[in-house]
């Protein structure tokens, strides 16, 4: 696959097939982005995130990077936005920011910002890159590129290697002890717990909530339970489902009332 | 030149003597003023010597030095602390600390109930010391040092009783006068220095010949207005009447006798100068005659007797300024009127003195009257000055006065005319009035308070009185017989170039127009003066209004100098104020509002942060951008 | 196609990062911003060493990336912890430093 892929060894120009390539993904990927930026719900940041870096790593691909371009998805995209969401889920899944900005003038300056940002980088950039002409990595990958890399980062990089590796020893460490939550007081017994149930606000807690298919007539966690009076209960589905709009109404489970049927 | 080594106890004595009983404070009250006294009669003993030293020797010999030590010495310009005993300081050195001593031993009874005598006898001793220095020091810095020394003991003496506030200003206001004439010694000095090289007297005298006229005329000038501001002559002439504040004796001394003639001396020691510039001799004179005759005009209205004294006094060193600048020929007879003026006037000063003593320290002569009758020997060593002063032969005033009056003629043309006529009229105006303060006081009927008795003072008091009357009467005859003091002063003044060129008129028949003019000035005081009213009249003549109010020379000057000066100095206060310390405020203002303003840039907010830190890798960007252009 | 297109693709991403990081108010969605920043330099770094022709801007790629993955998760975690003391994951709330 690495000497077909897409004829990128040629000195100077790239050919017409990355070119096709670069210019149908590269404005996905500005869109995506964009759209990352400006999207109202997190997740969908996050999501918008992950085609980004997929894009990226296909670019790696075509450009030679094989290795990078695995480890790109394997890791950036497989791990990293994954750990995203469930940070994210763990937050608030439908926490979205408010359109207003509380800050004055932070809007227009961040429109003033984008502007000169972009404007100057890339007008260095193409100063900088005026007449530039590719060298190829077909040396360079001349033993396979995952040999060539191994052989850069053992000998020249070794030292960085090493210390990259104790960093990463001690980020584990570090998100484990601050994943711990400290405890201030002791955990209440089961009898405490249940003195406190029965002294709370109403006695219609006390025996806690229901388990799923109790007073059910369908056997599942999104359908309400009915009660007595053939009412749903609300406290019978998780909040979650409800929010989520996941929760089924009970209309076709509940019976027909009849004059007999009370007693 | 002999180098002497006993010169500088001269005026060691008087200063040491001045810093103990300073410093000792109330400890030697019971004995300072004897000390003080022993110590001005040593130094008269020690001058006394000198002089008799000096008349042994002959010629160049005469002349004594003593280098005390190198004072300055600054790339090229060297100024020792020596001192200078030529025939012309020894006459000084004798007038100072003969009339000193006398007015010491004076202090002793005049100021027996003052309870700062001591500080009084330790300022008198500080005085002669300055003084001394002054006429000793060889060279103008040395000369310039005595000079501040006797404005300081004047200022000290004057305002002695500063807890009258208006002593304390008259003691400022002398010195503020002296000021400005100080000022035109050292620009003289500098002006010196920059021509000569040289400041010191001997190196000045050689230089001057080969000097630029407008340098002359420049260092001559400011010297005239140095002499003007020690000497109380036009224009400077404001603070003598006022310095009359001080306790008699101090008037008698300073603004009588000597401190008032060093102005004289430094024209006269400055001879060479003023003999090779015409221009700053024919100032001298202007400014000679006009203080005579302004004297003379004050004295005539004026009812204190200490300022009537005070303004002839004025006068009669407008006559020896006018004799210095009469070339050669006349300083000898400036400083023999010098010599005479200082007994006579001083001993007419203790009269007053004496006299206000007995009348309660009542100065205004309108109530007076008869005093004669009660204080005899007041009255007769008064009238014995008194004479001397009108230049009543063979007092002393005959001599040095019809000399000057003489001298005035000879110059010449027009303005030998103009001079000697001034002087004429100045010498009736002199008798005139000289002979309203002696009537008004001692002849007539008595005008006395309730509980005034007046009586004769202690013998300390008069016999200072009969010794300077002796003085008046033989002083005159004793240095002109034989022109003994021409003949002692010519190698200093280099008279003998310049003799007698041209007479006008014959000594006698000068001499019977001044005494012409002398008697009518008596006959018309005694006519005039026969009743006296004890309240000053309201309705008089506009010269005697003007004549009152000291021919409006405090009016001038508050309208010329001081109210422009005093707004100049609130203007430039003002701009101070607000300018200069606006300025400063501003600064602070500024800084206070630029932090206010990027305070408000620290709100707390991360995002604001990065934006900021977006904006500086913008600016960073921006930079490289514009360096790789 | 000129190969200094993907260093301006890289730009503009880098840019879009920032801009993000400026006006996002929620915590995790200002660090998929910094992440999206680290991807666009990592790309940047992947099109030079294809330029000069070794495979020094993949080494650095590289550790870009497991360096970049440390942050993430000692971020995240930070991010929780304040979470659960603040109930807010909003970067605006953080403001005790405010004049």
């Amino acid at each position: 696959m690495s000497n077909l892929a897409l004829g990128a060894l040629e000195v100077g120009k790239t050919l017409t097939p990355e070119a096709v390539l670069f210019w149908i993904l590269a404005p996905l990927a500005v869109v995506a982005a964009l759209g990352m930026l400006f999207a109202k719900k997190a997740v969908h940041s996050a999501l918008l995130l992950a085609w980004v870096m997929v894009t990226l790593a296909i670019f790696y691909i075509a450009q030679d990077a094989l290795f990078l371009g695995i480890v790109q998805i394997v890791v950036y995209t497989g791990a990293v936005m994954m750990l995203f969401l469930f940070i994210l889920m763990l937050v608030g899944v439908d926490s979205a920011d408010s359109l207003v900005e509380s800050i004055r003038g932070q809007r227009s300056a961040a429109i003033v910002a984008a502007i000169g940002l972009s404007g100057l980088i890339l007008s260095l950039i193409s100063r900088a890159t005026i007449g530039v002409e590719a060298i190829g990595l077909k040396d360079a990958n001349s033993g396979g590129n995952v040999q060539g890399l191994a052989s850069e980062l053992f000998t020249k990089y070794v030292f960085a290697f090493e210390v990259v590796s104790a960093l990463l020893i001690t980020a584990a460490l570090g998100a484990m002890v601050l994943a711990q939550s400290t405890t201030t007081k002791s955990r209440t017994a089961q009898r405490d717990q249940s003195i406190a149930r029965f002294r709370g606000a109403s006695l219609a807690t006390a025996a806690g909530l229901p388990g799923s298919g109790v007073y059910a007539r369908h056997n599942a966690v999104d359908v309400p339970a009915l009660l007595p009076d053939g009412t749903p209960a609300p406290l019978s589905v998780s909040a979650t489902l409800e929010a989520r709009g996941d929760m089924l109404s009970s209309k076709p489970f509940e019976l027909e009332v009849k004059e007999e049927e009370e007693d | 030149m002999t180098t002497s080594t006993s010169l500088v106890y001269l005026i060691a004595l008087p200063l040491f003597s001045a810093g103990l009983l300073l410093i000792l404070g109330r400890i030697a009250d019971k004995w300072g003023h004897i000390f003080a006294t022993l110590v001005s009669a040593s130094v008269f003993i020690i001058g006394a010597l000198e002089f008799f030293a000096m008349q042994g020797r002959e010629g160049e010999a005469r002349a004594a030095t003593q280098k005390l030590f190198e004072w300055i010495s600054v790339g090229s310009f060297k100024v020792d602390a020596a001192l200078l005993l030529d025939q012309l300081s020894i006459c000084f050195v004798l007038l100072i600390s003969g009339v000193g001593t006398l007015i010491h031993i004076y202090s002793i009874a005049y100021m027996s109930h003052d309870r700062d005598r001591r500080r009084f006898f330790a300022y008198l001793n500080l005085f002669i010391a300055a003084m001394l220095l002054l006429v000793l020091g060889d060279s103008y810095l040395n000369l310039y040092v005595g000079w501040e020394g006797v404005g300081l003991a004047s200022y000290l003496l004057i305002g002695f009783w500063n807890q009258k506030p208006a002593y304390a200003t008259a003691a400022k206001k002398a010195f503020v006068a002296n000021r400005v004439g100080d000022v035109g010694l050292s620009l003289a000095i500098m002006i010196a220095f920059t021509q000569f090289g040289t400041v010191t007297f001997a190196g000045v005298k050689e230089s001057a010949s080969g000097a630029s006229a407008g340098a002359l005329t420049a260092i001559g000038a400011m010297l005239l207005l140095a002499a003007a501001g020690k000497s109380a002559q036009f224009p400077l002439q404001s603070w003598l009447g006022d310095a009359m504040a001080g306790p008699t004796p101090v008037s008698a001394l300073i603004h009588a006798a000597t401190m008032v003639t060093a102005g004289v001396y430094l024209i006269t020691r400055s001879n060479f100068i003023f003999d090779a510039s015409p221009t700053a001799q024919l100032m001298v004179v202007c400014v000679g005659a006009t203080t005579l005759l302004f004297g003379a005009l004050i004295g005539t209205a004026k009812d204190d007797i200490k300022k009537a004294l005070a303004a002839s006094t004025m006068s009669q060193i407008g006559y020896m300024i006018l004799a210095t600048g009469l070339g050669p020929v006349g300083y000898a007879f400036a400083i023999m009127h010098l010599l005479t003026h200082g007994f006579f006037k001083a001993g007419m000063f203790l009269g007053a003195g004496s006299v206000m003593h007995g009348m309660n320290d009542e100065v205004n002569m309108r109530r007076y009257g008869a005093i004669r009758k009660v204080m005899p020997i007041t009255a007769a060593t008064f009238g014995l000055g008194y004479l001397a002063i009108l230049g009543v032969p063979p007092f002393a005033g005959f001599y040095s006065k019809d000399k000057i009056i003489e001298t005035a003629f000879n110059a010449g043309g027009v303005q030998g005319i103009l001079l000697g006529g001034a002087t004429l009229f100045g010498a009736a105006v002199t008798a005139f009035y000289m002979t309203r303060v002696f009537v008004l006081t001692f002849t007539g009927t008595k005008r006395w308070d309730e509980n005034a008795h007046p009586h004769e003072p202690s013998i300390l008091m008069w016999l200072p009185m009969v010794i300077l009357a002796i003085g008046s009467v033989t002083s005159g005859f004793l240095l002109s017989t034989g022109n003994a003091l021409v003949n002692w002063l010519e190698p200093v003044v280099n008279e003998s170039q310049e003799h007698h060129e041209h007479e006008f008129l014959p000594p006698i028949v000068v001499s019977s127009m001044a005494l012409t003019f002398v008697a009518i000035g008596v006959g018309l005081a005694i006519f005039k003066y026969r009743t006296v009213p004890t309240q000053a009249p309201e309705n008089v003549s506009i010269f005697t209004r003007a004549a009152r109010k000291d021919l409006y020379q405090d009016s001038f000057n508050e309208a010329v100098f001081m109210r422009p000066g005093q707004r100049l100095t609130s203007a430039l206060v003002t701009t101070d104020n607000k300018v200069v310390d606006g300025l400063v405020s501003l600064v602070g203002w500024l800084v206070q509002t630029i932090a206010g303003a990027t305070r408000a840039i620290q709100n707390g907010y991360v995002r604001s942060y990065a934006l900021i830190m977006v904006l500086g890798v913008i600016a960073l960007l921006g930079a490289i951008w514009m360096v790789t252009l | 196609m000129d190969i200094s297109n993907y260093i301006y693709l890289s730009a503009i991403l880098f840019t879009i990062g920032a801009i993000g990081v400026v006006i996002r108010r929620n915590a995790i969605v200002v660090f998929m911003c910094i992440e999206l920043m680290l991807n666009a330099a990592n790309l940047a770094f992947v099109t030079f060493s294809r330029i000069h022709g070794n495979l020094a801007g993949q080494v650095a790629s590289f550790f870009t990336m497991v360096v970049a993955a440390c942050e993430v998760v000692v971020g995240l975690a930070i991010i929780v912890t304040i979470y659960r003391s603040r109930r807010s994951a909003s970067v605006d709330d953080a403001s005790l430093l405010k004049r």
